[in-house]
This record gives C-alpha cells, sequence and structure tokens, in this order.
C-alpha cells in the first residue's frame, strides 16, 4: 500500500512540488489572503471599515507621487539596466576581450556590498556641504554646489547611479551565462559568411537571449516598482524633503510601520501588487512567453 | 598568482559589507529621531541589551523595564540602588532591556494590543507617546505617585504626558528651548547678544552681522521646528484650532513663517545643511563658526560638548527672543522627551509607579540627570544648588562661557508648551512640517498660505 503509493507516476509529481506548494501556500497565499482581509480594517481599532482605505487611497496625492517615483525608477532602470549590461556582456563574452574575467569581478563587486552600506557612502558622496563628492565635481566643472537629495531630477539622479553602479554585474553575468549557452557554431557560421560583429550581436546574440532577457525584464519590473532599501538609505530612514524620494514600498512602511495605520498600509500594498503583476501580465503577453509553441 | 589575489579581494569584500551591515543598523535609530524631534538621538547610544541588578536580600521584587537609550539603563541602575538604601522593606530588582528605538515601540504597541509580554515599565518617546494614550489605555494613572513632587517639577512637562487630567508619564527633563551664542565671533562683529531681547533685535543683528562678516548668523529650519513652534506659542498660536481640529493654515502660523521668511530675505538667515542645528552636517558648520546661532532645546549642551569641540569655551547661552518683553509671553518651550510610563496591568505596578517616580522626579535623581545625561531636569529644586550647578569638574560647567544654570533660573517660570504636543495627530502634523511645508516655504520660495493649504488638505486627508 505504502509502496505503492510511492511508486505511483501519477502520484509522485505532486509529492515533488509538495515543499514548494507548502511554502507557496504558507509564505505566499495565506499573507496575502490576510492583507486583503486587513485592508479593509483599521488594525488599530480593530473593527471594520468597508472600502474607506481604499477611498482614501483614491484622494491621497502623497500616495500618487509614491506611484509616479516608483514607475519613474522602473523605467529608468529598464532603460539603463538592459541594454548596458547585455552590450558589455557581449564584450566580455567576445574573444577578442582581455582579461574578461579581471572585469567580471569588477563589475560584479558592487552587488556584494550591502545596499545598506552602499546607501550610506550614497548618501555622504551627495551630501549638502560643499565639500561633498559630487558638490566638488559640480565645482571642477565650474558650477556651484546645490543640495542634491533635495530636488526631484536630482535625488532620482542618486536613486539611478546607485541603482545601475550596483546592479550592472549582476545584469552581465545574466546575459554572460544566456551568451554562454548560444552555440559558437552560430557566430563561425556568421563570420565565414561575413557578418561584422554588430550583425552578429543583432541577429544572433539579441534573438538568442530572449529567454534570459524576458528574465531580467521581469524581476527588473518587479525590483524597480518595489524598491526602497535604497530610498531608505539614501535619506538615512527619515521621510525625503518634500517626499522626493518616497516610493510605494516607502510608503507602506511609512503607514503600516511609522504611523500604525496597518490597514491602509495593506491597502498600499495590495494596489502595488496588482500594478505589478499587471505590468508583468502585459509584458509576458506582449514577447509571446504564454504561447504554447515557444521554446 | 592574480586569481588568488582577486579571491582575497572579493573575500574582504564579503566580508567587509557584511561587517559593516550588523553595524549600520544602529546609524538608523541614530538619526530616526530627527525629523520627528526626539531625545532617542540626544546619547547617541543605542547598544541592544540586557542588564540586571545585583541584589542582596531575600523579599525582592523583580521589575522589567524597556528602554531605547542605553545611557538610561546606568542611571536608573544608580537610582534604584539609592532606592533600595532608603527603603530596606521595598526592595527592588531592576531588569532592563534595551531596544532599538522603532523596534521598542513597535513591540510595545504589540504587547498592548495583545495583552501579552508587555514589561513592568518601558521609557516612550514623546512623539509616539500620544498612540498609546488613545483608545483603551494600557498605562497606569500616575497621579497619586507625582503628587509628592508635583510643585516642584516643571507643570508644562507633565502635562505633555497627560490626558484627560491624568498623568500617564515621568519626563526625563525639561528642554526649555534656550538661545546657543557664539559669542567670539560675535564680539568680532560688535555684537553684544546680551542685549537681544526681541525677534526684532535677533533680526537686526542678524543683519549687522552679516554686513560686517558675510556669514550667516542663524539657521532658518526645514526639517525641525524648534524655533518655528516657540515663535507659534510665543504668539499664542497653536497647530490645532480650539476644539482639536486640524488647523495649520491659521493666521498666526502664517505671521511666524511670514516673520522667519523675512529674516531669510534679509540675507543673514540661511538654511544650515541638514536642514536643523541638531545634524551631523550642522555641527559642522557650527563647529566651524558657519553659523553664528542656534535656537534649540537645552539638550543640545550634550551636542556641543560632544560634535562641536573647536568652540569650546567660546558658547553662551541666553533666554530666547520674544515677540514683546511687556506681555508676559513665554520665554521658551519644552522640545523633544521621554515619558516614563507604568504598565496597567502589571502584577508590581503600585510599586512599579512608586520607585519609577522616585527615580524620575525626586530631587537627588534630578542631580544625576544634570551629572550623568547634561539634561535640564524637571525638579526645579536642583536648579538652584550651586554646588551642582557650578561645579567646575562638569563637562557642561566647563564648555559654556557663562553658567548654564543662570538662563534656566531666568526663565523657570515662564515655558510653556505646546498643547497639540499632546493629540494623536502630533505626529503627522510633525512630520508635514519637517518634510514638506517647510522646505516649499524656504527651500522651494512658495507662497506661505498656499503651502500651508495644501499640508493642511494633505492632513485633511489622512483624518478624513
Amino acid at each position: 500500500m505504502f509502496k505503492k503509493f510511492f511508486y505511483s507516476q501519477k502520484i509522485a509529481p505532486y509529492v515533488f512540488i509538495l515543499p514548494f506548494l507548502l511554502t507557496f501556500l504558507c509564505f505566499w497565499i495565506v499573507p496575502i489572503s490576510n492583507g486583503v482581509l486587513l485592508s479593509f480594517q483599521d488594525v488599530l481599532k480593530d473593527k471594520w471599515v468597508g472600502a474607506k482605505n481604499y477611498q482614501r487611497l483614491l484622494t491621497d496625492k502623497i500616495f500618487f507621487k509614491a506611484i509616479f517615483h516608483s514607475v519613474r525608477y522602473m523605467i529608468g532602470t529598464l532603460v539603463l539596466l538592459i541594454p548596458f549590461p547585455m552590450l558589455f556582456a557581449s564584450l566580455l563574452n567576445s574573444k577578442l576581450m582581455k582579461k574578461p574575467g579581471l572585469f567580471k569581478s569588477i563589475y560584479f563587486i558592487p552587488a556584494l556590498t550591502s545596499v545598506v552600506v552602499a546607501g550610506i557612502i550614497f548618501r555622504l558622496m551627495f551630501g549638502e556641504l560643499d565639500s561633498s563628492l559630487a558638490n566638488r565635481v559640480l565645482t571642477l566643472l565650474g558650477e556651484s554646489p546645490i543640495k542634491w537629495l533635495h530636488g526631484e531630477l536630482t535625488s532620482f539622479f542618486a536613486l539611478l547611479l546607485l541603482c545601475c553602479w550596483r546592479w550592472t554585474g549582476v545584469n552581465i553575468l545574466y546575459f554572460t551565462a544566456g551568451l554562454q549557452s548560444i552555440s559558437t557554431e552560430l557566430f563561425e557560421a556568421a563570420s565565414i559568411d561575413g557578418a561584422n560583429a554588430w550583425q552578429q550581436f543583432t541577429r544572433i546574440s539579441f534573438p538568442l537571449l530572449k529567454p534570459t532577457t524576458i528574465y531580467v525584464v521581469t524581476i527588473s519590473i518587479y525590483a524597480g516598482l518595489s524598491m526602497f532599501t535604497e530610498s531608505y538609505m539614501l535619506w538615512a530612514g527619515k521621510n525625503s524633503p518634500n517626499n522626493v524620494g518616497l516610493t510605494i514600498v516607502g510608503y507602506l512602511y511609512r503607514q503600516g510601520i511609522e504611523k500604525r495605520a496597518l490597514g491602509y498600509a495593506c491597502a498600499v500594498g495590495l494596489v502595488l501588487l496588482i500594478i505589478i503583476m499587471f505590468i508583468n501580465i502585459i509584458q509576458l503577453i506582449l514577447n509571446g512567453t504564454f504561447k504554447k509553441e515557444e521554446r | 598568482m592574480k586569481r588568488k589575489l582577486l579571491s582575497v579581494i572579493l573575500g574582504l569584500t564579503l566580508m567587509i559589507s557584511t561587517l559593516s551591515g550588523c553595524s549600520s543598523k544602529s546609524t538608523e535609530t541614530d538619526t530616526a529621531g530627527t525629523v520627528a524631534p526626539t531625545e532617542a538621538a540626544e546619547s547617541g547610544i543605542s547598544a541592544v541589551g540586557t542588564t540586571e541588578m545585583e541584589v542582596q536580600g531575600d523579599d525582592v521584587t523583580t521589575i522589567n523595564v524597556w528602554t531605547f537609550i542605553a545611557l538610561h539603563q546606568e542611571f536608573y541602575t544608580k537610582m534604584a540602588e539609592n532606592w533600595n538604601e532608603q527603603h530596606p522593606d521595598k526592595k527592588v530588582k531592576l531588569v532592563l532591556s534595551n531596544m532599538q528605538y522603532d523596534d521598542m515601540h513597535n513591540k510595545l504597541s504589540l504587547a498592548l494590543e495583545s495583552g501579552e509580554g508587555a514589561p513592568d515599565v518601558v521609557d516612550i518617546e514623546v512623539s509616539k507617546f500620544p498612540a498609546f494614550t488613545t483608545g483603551t489605555i494600557g498605562l497606569r494613572d500616575l497621579t497619586d505617585v507625582i503628587a509628592p513632587y508635583k510643585e516642584s517639577v516643571v507643570q508644562a512637562r507633565l502635562n505633555l504626558y497627560s490626558k484627560d487630567g491624568k498623568f500617564y508619564g515621568l519626563p526625563t527633563h525639561v528642554g526649555a528651548t534656550v538661545a546657543f551664542y557664539n559669542d567670539d565671533i560675535l564680539k568680532a562683529a560688535g555684537i553684544n547678544y546680551e542685549e537681544i531681547k526681541t525677534w526684532d533685535d535677533f533680526k537686526a543683528a542678524g543683519v549687522k552681522y552679516f554686513e560686517a562678516t558675510g556669514k550667516y548668523f542663524a539657521t532658518v529650519e526645514t526639517s525641525a521646528q524648534w524655533m518655528t513652534s516657540l515663535m507659534l506659542v510665543q504668539k499664542g498660536g497653536n497647530y490645532l484650532d480650539a476644539d482639536g481640529n486640524l488647523a495649520v493654515n491659521n493666521d498666526k502660523m502664517v505671521e511666524v513663517l511670514t516673520y522667519i521668511k523675512g529674516m531669510q530675505d534679509t540675507g543673514a538667515f540661511g538654511v544650515i545643511p541638514g536642514g536643523q542645528p541638531d545634524t551631523e552636517e550642522a555641527y559642522a558648520a557650527f563647529n566651524a563658526g558657519d553659523y553664528a546661532v542656534q535656537i534649540m532645546p537645552f539638550w543640545q549642551t550634550s551636542r556641543f560638548v560632544n560634535y562641536m569641540a573647536d568652540i569650546k569655551g567660546k558658547v553662551g547661552i541666553a533666554p530666547t527672543p520674544v515677540w514683546s518683553t511687556t506681555d508676559g509671553e513665554a520665554q521658551s518651550i519644552g522640545g523633544g522627551g521621554t515619558g516614563t510610563a507604568i504598565i496597567a496591568s502589571g502584577p508590581n505596578a503600585d510599586l512599579a509607579a512608586e520607585v519609577m517616580a522616585f527615580i524620575k522626579l525626586s530631587p537627588e535623581a534630578n542631580k544625576e540627570v544634570w551629572n550623568i545625561l547634561g539634561f535640564d531636569p524637571v525638579n526645579t529644586e536642583v536648579w538652584t544648588d550651586t554646588t551642582l550647578t557650578q561645579n567646575p569638574d562638569n563637562q557642561f560647567v566647563q564648555y559654556f562661557k557663562n553658567y548654564p544654570f543662570d538662563t534656566l533660573n531666568a526663565i523657570k517660570d515662564n515655558i510653556g508648551g505646546l498643547s497639540s504636543q499632546t493629540d494623536e495627530k502630533w505626529p503627522s502634523i510633525n512630520n508635514e512640517f519637517c518634510t514638506v511645508t517647510l522646505n516649499n516655504i524656504f527651500e522651494n520660495g512658495m507662497d506661505i498660505k498656499e503651502a500651508l493649504d495644501e499640508s493642511q488638505a494633505t492632513l485633511e486627508n489622512e483624518f478624513q
């Protein structure tokens, strides 16, 4: 009986996916359902308030500001962190490149640092004092020092720079792995036919990297929209002036933890979940991941 | 060979990043208090850990205490030993747990909501206090144990932790707002700070100083409201209306901010790096003599001693300016603070309340508040004890040009308070002002009324 159960071909697959299912259930489905329930409550007063939290969201200008910042940041990271790492990976993968291992390591080192430490260093670099690094650079260029972390665009720049500094190496790693799975015969055949490096990149590397690209785009969308630590550290855990560094998760933290409005924070979190799912599903449909015959 | 070197570098980077990852946490708490003005940053020490007192004898009651400033542990232990000597029949043993600022307050609210795991005694930071006096109050009414000391304790500080006439917290210090003048550089510009009595004098002195030196006289705040709130209280203004409704765009507020804007427009008053005097950037600017004056709560003394060592012996403390010297308006208001509360449901709540009242309010305890912590004690009896306040061995006495308590005694009977600070809406108001409103006005040049209206709308939306 026992043996039969374990050796059954029908049951075996379920046994194998059971660990995933269990963790998915315990750590995703249950908390999310709980979050949905909480978003209709005033947790501190422990009573049901209907859709009040959502109504408040609709009229909350700061929340829309947070969404705007998150989306802008996501787009910025997509624009910078997909094409450039792909290009760098191709360069590193090329036979002409000397010491590719060294460069890979150099690019990858920032990913090993803690965001908390990097955030502190960047905060000092973009400090208000005239002697901060960014202001020194401005002075060298003949400009006068500015308060980097006070302005909308300048702080966006600081966040993007931190992000690129930290994640370029990781994305290079993904793309290198993708490139190395492409058969070298294709490149050889192409060069015999007279294709130059650029043509090889656009006609061979780019199309065959599609699965990797889809993966990187998907996680970048998620990571961009749910960014929190970077902005938290850049403003030292304080609220940024005029909320220039506020992101959706930052707002969730502020409402849920700082102001103890957990119900409202749950509503914010659910809206974030919906936005991420929506964008990612559209993206996956557009690039054909859901089609059966692909791959 | 090269590969080895590389792996060593990578290994080192990894190690450094993990190590610094641990220690950086304390920096977070350290700064957490700057926007919501807190005492958390006062000592700069936020080590996490539990210490137990050693007490001889059989009949000893154990009392659990939560703090978020490690320095308080030392102080409580010392005073509890004192208590045990005086009350051998009611000996206590304190078990003190120090946690990070946010962590501790979150744990406390969970413990009170779930009814389990709360300590006997807890330090609650002033801006978090209103959250614990709304709804069902889990804290013990301390009116009875405060009674013996009530006469000599600054009333405004007791009110800070009260609700409906009942007191729920024991204050640590007054935090009286005073003016700190860098006398040396002012004198060089021909200014005698002792002659500055009104805000108009203050402004005129600023202009004179600026013309003489080209440097900023004092700071315009964007990330705190020490001076803004003081000026507002002196005008009889508030952040709420008489019924407790939001009214941050009221006329008196407009007047105050317009006046400060006028100061900024002279060029003599600037937004200091960091947005207020109690930040790392600002310490550096003051230390270098880039600014000459700070309007700050008294506990800024500890910052001067610790972070502005270069101007030691040059700084004088004076009462803050007022609008008019004849109308009897407040000379100062209390800023920041920590209220020690007793959990009502604790098995030893009554004894804990009695002991803590002794530890926080008795004259002998308040001497130590000055000696150990450098704060202005809430029990004003000790303010006149010159062996204490003029003790030449005291580092705070050594640092300042005049005796710090001379100023405190001068304003003693005229320390006001801001009633909106005890309202549950206060943390949000404070946050909105220190991140949005003041920045809009003093950094972005937005119209004052417009900026206030916008903040009023934001806050109304939050409390709808």
